[in-house]
């Protein structure tokens, strides 16, 4: 099984505070209830937690999919996905950050990806949760690959998706 | 040596994961290094390294452009990613 797991704090600019961040890559499913009371730990108990899980879709493009596999860049990955966390910690005021990616052959409804962010209020909770989601998607080293009735094919990038990144690059919280 | 890495569709066409080029004063940049795997693969790994969305990292960092390289290093080249 492949698992690598990383753990760091990092002092933020914007408040004195520690935030605690946190990457995992894994084939095991994960359990959304315990990510996030580890998150809570980690936030000291206070203030707002803003989730996003991730779910294989069963069609795309009208097309049923059966299972989804995917591959990632050991080392590079996780490297890239802390990055992402850092960048948010430095924009909000975080109390901690998470992300899980599962890697491997996930069949349709299978969760893939779990971000969670904790702060003291909801805005840098939800703003930096869509941020890191955005940044997962077009700047850490995954790819997937659709598997159907009719054979598979790996997927394409999608422009929308690097749309919405360049949408932060344009605002400074 | 350098240490050359492909994967997703890219490693799937190439029918290669990886493989190791033996360090030479030729391999100065990631252009060069392009050249080898040119000479080494012929001109469908020419054709499939040289496609404009491919990505090269440098020691597990995304290169924009060309990239001086050292005895040592990690190339990567991969297709546009697709996680989350």
């Amino acid at each position: 099984m492949t698992e690598t797991k990383s753990l760091s704090f990092r002092r933020s600019p914007v408040a004195e505070v520690t935030t605690a961040l946190a990457v995992r890559v894994q084939q095991a499913d994960f359990d959304v209830s315990g990510l996030q009371s580890a998150l809570l730990q980690g936030a000291a108990r206070e203030g707002a937690i803003a989730t996003f899980t991730g779910y294989v879709r069963s069609a795309e493009r009208g097309g049923a999919i059966e299972a989804m596999v995917l591959e990632h860049y050991p080392g590079m990955t996780e490297k890239c996905i802390q990055e992402i966390l850092e960048q948010a910690a430095a924009r909000w005021p975080l109390l901690a950050a998470s992300v899980v990616h599962r890697v491997g052959s996930l069949r349709a409804g299978e969760q893939i990806v779990w971000v969670g962010v904790a702060a003291a209020h909801r805005e840098a909770a939800f703003s930096a949760c869509e941020f890191i989601m955005d940044y997962l998607k077009t700047g850490a080293p995954f790819w997937k690959k659709e598997v159907g009735p009719s054979g598979t094919r790996w997927v394409e990038a999608k422009e929308d998706d690097l749309a919405r990144t360049r949408r932060w690059e344009s605002s400074r919280a | 040596m350098v240490k050359v890495l492909f994967f997703a569709r890219l490693r799937e066409e190439l029918d290669c994961a990886g493989l190791e080029i033996p360090w030479s004063e030729r391999l100065t940049d990631l252009d060069a290094l392009y050249d080898a795997l040119c000479e080494h693969g012929g001109e469908r790994w020419c054709r499939l390294l040289g496609q404009r969305n491919i990505i090269r990292a440098v020691n597990q960092t995304v290169a924009e452009g060309n990239c001086v390289l050292h005895d040592g290093d990690e190339v990567a080249f991969f297709p546009p990613v697709t996680g989350g």
